[in-house]
């Protein structure tokens, strides 16, 4: 049953399409830039150390939107400084990172589950679970939003001319090390939102999936980011449907939402493929 | 970096990296308009000639003058075309939108519509021969198209020095003469002049006004036929050296 009854009426349900959606549209158009830059790994570092502060805020009962994106905004600013131009270097000081970051996750999460002897939390950092967000973080989540729109917005032009070359920027007077703080921050706080969403391991199927699959099939900037939106949308708003349809394929529980989000991303993305693979009869030239 | 009337003034430059001299005392000039070919074996010090007179690599002594320069501060009054850059098929860019990037690339914000923008970007689309291909994504264009995109990317602001890295590495004969051919049309016509790296001078012979070149840490310079000889190539390299002439071609050699 598809559109089963309730589902716009649902609290908990228009908490997950605004918060979801929010985290959709910002992580299409940060996620064009990630893999333009070649950051995906970063990405998902970022994630992993984001749960860090997601696992603490439920130690400490703070607002964990707060947790996970200030963890991964400390995290942004270290990658962001050491300014590696050596991408073996920059992937090697990543994977430190990512590393130390989880080593707290598993901290706090122990903690939290000895202290309050539930397992909840560690699904909810570590995979999401949209439908018990709490409505009061809404306001947070926009703000957040917006803030990670307005930096790549501001850096546009510089981004793109960064990913033709380091060296063409350079030369135009781009100032290269502060457009790549600027985007490693907008980067933390599109990878924080999704963390907080669909949660920090499978955050990186949001930022990268829909942005892949628009890649391959825009062929200027703008509708990139565009079509990576929508697909981000498409995916993340068909996957709360799905989940919520799904409590009534198996009365009593439904399916977890990051389970359908990440399995719409991959159809979205295999589609794209097929297309761009076949251009002529797409395209009709 | 101070103006001058000439488009450049390298003088007594000398550069060191990670301790190592590159070059020493290296002096040339370049008149507004010239075409000048920068010719040196690998590892001879052509690039980083090039960033030095970028204002990238800074010189142990020894210092670099430009001409009356175009629009724009600091160094994006020089055009530059970077060595071996493989624009990756992924990147959602038109070959139109690459060259629109070299005229506002470092402003900040979204470009907004603009006729001017659009004519200058297609003036300039067309006076590299880019037209036909200017809509197709720049990744999916062949390394001689690319080439000609990136020279309009830095040519598009209107500079009076073009530096280029070794243009010709990458391409077949046939798309590295119309490269040369196309770089000494646009020097003419637009009052540029143009710095060229390129290993092997042959391509360049019919086009060049000046030849810098560049070896063992020194360079010689001046019309191609004052420097391309047997003795001044000998006292440059400080050991005996053919310079051979083959019909319209020149083969330099150890003795």
């Amino acid at each position: 049953m598809i559109f089963a009854p309730g589902f716009l009426t649902n609290g908990p349900v228009l908490t997950a399409i605004v918060v979801g959606g929010g985290a959709a549209i910002v992580s299409g158009v940060v996620g064009v830039f990630t893999i333009m830059r070649g950051q995906s790994f970063a990405g998902h570092a970022l994630a992993d150390v984001s749960s860090a502060g997601g696992s603490a805020s439920f130690l400490l009962g703070v607002n964990p939107l707060l947790g996970f994106t200030g963890m991964a905004v400390i995290a942004a600013a270290i990658m962001g400084f050491a300014d590696m131009r050596d991408p073996r270097e920059r992937d090697l000081l990543t994977g430190i990172v990512l590393g130390a970051g989880l080593g707290l996750t598993a901290l706090f999460l122990y903690f939290d589950i000895t202290s309050m002897s539930t397992s909840g939390a560690a699904i909810t950092v570590l995979f999401g679970s949209m439908f018990s967000i709490p409505a009061a973080i809404i306001p947070l989540t926009l703000t957040v939003a917006a803030g990670a729109i307005a930096a790549i917005v501001a850096a546009y032009r510089p981004l793109l001319v960064s990913s033709l070359s380091a060296e063409l920027a350079e030369v135009q007077g781009v100032r290269s090390r502060l457009i790549g703080l600027v985007y490693v921050l907008a980067l933390s706080l599109a990878v924080a939102l999704s963390a907080m969403t669909i949660g920090a391991i499978l955050s990186t199927a949001l930022l990268i999936g829909p942005a892949a699959a628009a890649l391959r099939l825009a062929n200027r900037p703008g509708w990139a980011v565009v079509l990576a939106v929508a697909i981000g949308l498409a995916a993340t708003w068909g996957g709360i449907l799905l989940a919520y349809d799904s409590f009534y394929w198996t009365p009593g529980h439904g399916w977890p939402v990051s389970f359908f989000i990440v399995t719409l991303v991959l159809v979205f993305y295999v589609m794209a493929a097929v297309l761009r693979a076949h251009p002529a009869e797409v395209r009709g030239t | 970096m101070t103006i001058s009337p000439e488009a450049l003034v390298v003088d007594r430059l000398s550069v060191r990296l990670a301790g190592r001299m590159i070059f020493e005392d290296v002096s040339f000039t370049l008149a507004r308009e010239e075409f000048c070919g920068l010719i040196g074996a690998n590892g001879s010090g052509k690039t980083t000639l090039l960033r030095t007179i970028l204002g990238f690599t800074r010189p142990v002594s020894g210092e670099v003058r430009m001409g009356p320069v175009g629009e724009g501060p600091g160094p994006a009054a020089v055009g530059y075309v970077p060595q071996k850059i493989l624009l990756d098929p992924q990147l959602p860019l038109r070959a139109r939108d690459v060259v629109a990037l070299g005229l506002d690339g470092r402003r900040l914000g979204l470009p907004l519509p603009s006729k001017a923008r659009q004519a200058r970007v297609d003036e300039m689309l067309g006076a590299v021969g880019a037209a036909d291909f200017a809509e197709r994504r720049v990744g999916d264009l062949s390394g001689g198209q690319q080439q000609r995109i990136l020279v309009a990317h830095a040519l598009v602001r209107r500079p009076r020095l073009l530096l280029l890295d070794e243009p010709l590495a990458n391409l077949d004969v046939r798309s590295a003469a119309e490269i040369v051919a196309l770089l000494r049309q646009l020097c003419d016509t637009y009052h540029v002049a143009v710095l060229l790296s390129a290993h092997d001078m042959n391509p360049l012979l019919a086009y060049m006004d000046r030849i810098v070149y560049l070896a063992n840490g020194h360079a010689a310079s001046g019309r191609t036929d004052e420097v391309v000889r047997t003795d001044v190539l000998s006292r440059l390299y400080g050991h005996p050296i053919d310079v051979i002439h083959i019909r319209d071609r020149v083969v330099v050699m150890a003795q």
